[in-house]
């Protein structure tokens, strides 16, 4: 029996369909082209855009806000994570805080972002450091604090001492679960920073975006779309690969 | 190899537990769930808090950590760490204990993984593993750093019983290489007969009984343990004589009982109901040990009953599942035949000395 699993070609052919419904449907069926452009229009209008440079300097200001907030968001929840994980105290002291501030979604900070740091690139990536760092916190703690206890009484007969146990046991055990929140937190970056300059900042993929729409450019708005699409797509299946690579042999 | 003292240990779960475990041995601690056979071995590890002493040759070991203890200790569910392969799980405790050399650690790991038969399995992960050979990587791991007290903790449970049996063999030997003192928990009483040289019968957090395995068998001080080692049937034999192939034939009362042979007169031959085939029509196989009887009373535990036959004037009790007591139509008075296991069979030799 052949083993389940998606091929590239057989999740390729499913894309295709959709975007040769689309290109026929509004071409058929759609009488005014500027609400819902054809697909070719579309990609005409990307290489436009690629060509004058408009969409690769936007798509760079959202990357480097996406990378550097993301960075440093999932750098400090690992950290806080390892710690809180790892040392009772600090789990005591700081889950009950940590798990009050963890549901308030990224953009609701945006308003407090603004006041405390106005509008300029710090703000963007404040937002985006707040959207990994609660997730990748609690995922990184929570894969610690649930290693299996024999482990570290097994190293420990062994004769590792504490920090040995952290960093041959604890850390590589919990890197699936630190993964998972990377994974998901990359993709969930990419879409809060075009909700932040679409309100905030002039520009960005999120700020084209609202410029399209103001100019009723909805081709302008998919390429957008798309390209955040993409990113999302891309930055998780990192991840994932990244994950693979490291855990897949256990 | 040191001698491990426990003075009045006290913590959640024990109760002001003393033993003392001789240079060398296997002290096999046996009891059922929840009696403290797993805490009693985590203190001696140094693992969790306890209030008392622990001694390892008279010097207390109250104040050292596991790390220090020099503990090889073989966990239930082995604990091989998932994402080290064979080689890095066995060489572990040598990397965290030895600096030095990296071939000459190399090649201390190959020579335990020959050690242990498995020295085609060092660049595998355990999760490819059989139940079996994760034995042997979790043992090869816990002797690697040459601990001078072996602690185990029902790691046999898993495996089927004719694998369990092999490995059980194959540590004794080890054990017996190494000379490291050992204490051994299972609730098995079969395990605990095989491998020990002492047992420790525990029971809510306290010892009730220490002795060789033919003293806590034959001469339970206890009605809890009666029932824990499950209440066996003990023939007094009156003489015996060898046969052939390692065997013996003991006349105990008017039974002629084939048994193995260890070179010394035969005093008492104990078996557990469970372990006595019983049908109502003739058992096919060969007519070792088989005898025909009467039923003489029938007692309801739950999902078993125990049938009391008379055999020859003795009383010999098996245990049967309910249902299957039921199929067979069993009342007082019915004709039986049952078979009293060869393999199964625990004979008390006249030289045994009580400890």
């Amino acid at each position: 029996m052949k083993p389940r699993g998606h091929s590239f070609y057989g999740s390729l052919l499913p894309i295709v369909v959709f975007l040769g419904l689309w290109e026929l449907a509004a071409r058929l069926f759609v009488e005014n082209p500027a609400l819902l452009p054809p697909f070719s229009a579309v990609i005409r209008e990307f290489l436009v855009l690629m060509d004058n440079g408009v969409l690769g300097v936007n798509f760079f200001h959202s990357l480097v806000r996406v990378v550097i907030g993301f960075l440093a968001g999932s750098i400090a929840g690992l950290v806080m994570g390892i710690m809180m994980g790892w040392k009772e105290v600090m789990h005591r002291s700081l889950h009950p805080i940590f798990s009050l501030l963890y549901p308030i979604p990224a953009l609701g900070w945006l308003p407090v972002f603004m006041l405390w740091f106005g509008i300029g690139e710090l703000l963007p990536i404040a937002v985006i450091f707040m959207c990994s760092f609660f997730p990748v916190l609690y995922n990184t703690e929570t894969g610690i604090r649930s290693v299996n206890i024999n482990f570290i009484h097994a190293a420990r007969t062994l004769g590792a001492s504490n920090g040995k146990i952290l960093v041959t046991i604890l850390l590589p055990l919990a890197l699936p679960n630190i993964f998972t929140g990377l994974r998901l937190e990359s993709g969930m970056a990419w879409r809060v920073i075009i909700a932040a300059e679409m309100v905030a900042i002039p520009t960005g993929i999120g700020a084209l975006l609202m410029r399209a729409e103001s100019l009723v450019r909805v081709d302008i708005v998919i390429v957008c779309l798309m390209v955040l699409s993409i990113m999302c797509f891309s930055f998780e299946r990192f991840f994932l690969f990244l994950e693979k690579k490291i855990t897949g042999g256990w | 190899m040191p001698r491990i003292t426990l003075k009045s240990v006290s913590n959640y779960i024990l109760k002001d537990v003393s033993l003392s475990v001789h240079d060398g041995e296997v002290m096999v601690l046996l009891g059922p769930n929840g009696a403290g056979k797993s805490t009693l071995l985590n203190i001696v590890a140094g693992l969790i808090e306890y209030r008392g002493s622990v001694l390892f040759d008279d010097q207390p070991m109250d104040r050292i950590g596991p790390e220090k203890r020099q503990v090889g200790y073989l966990f239930q569910d082995l604990a091989l760490f998932p994402h080290m392969k064979v080689r890095d799980n066995v060489g572990y405790g040598l990397h965290m204990r030895e600096s030095g050399n990296r071939l000459k650690m190399a090649k201390k790991i190959d020579a335990l993984l020959e050690m242990v038969n498995i020295q085609h399995l060092g660049d595998r992960y355990p999760r490819i593993l059989s139940g079996g050979e994760k034995q042997r990587v979790a043992l090869a791991r816990a002797i690697a750093s040459n601990p001078k007290v072996l602690l185990m903790d029902e790691p046999l449970s898993s495996l089927d019983l004719r694998s369990a049996k092999y490995l059980r063999m194959e540590f004794r030997q080890l054990q017996r290489k190494i000379g490291a003192t050992t204490v051994f928990v299972t609730h098995s009483l079969d395990e605990a007969a095989e491998i020990a040289d002492r047992i420790a019968i525990m029971d809510h957090g306290e010892i009730l009984q220490i002795g060789a395995p033919d003293d806590v068998i034959f001469n339970p001080v206890d009605k809890r343990i009666r029932s824990f080692i499950g209440e066996p049937n003990i023939l007094t034999c009156q003489s015996s004589h060898a046969i052939e192939n390692g065997l013996a034939v003991a006349t105990c009362g008017e039974l002629p009982i084939v048994t193995p042979y260890e070179g010394k007169p035969i005093r008492k031959i104990a078996i557990a109901p469970e372990h006595i085939y019983l049908s109502t029509e003739p058992p096919a196989g060969p007519r070792i040990n088989r005898f025909q009887g009467v039923v003489q009373r029938i007692q309801d535990y739950s999902s078993m009953v125990r049938i009391v036959v008379d055999v020859r004037g003795q009383e010999i009790v098996a245990e049967l599942p309910r249902k299957v007591s039921d199929l067979m139509g069993l009342s007082k008075g019915s004709q039986v035949h049952i078979i009293l296991k060869l393999r199964w069979l625990q004979v008390l030799n006249g030289e045994t000395v009580s400890l």
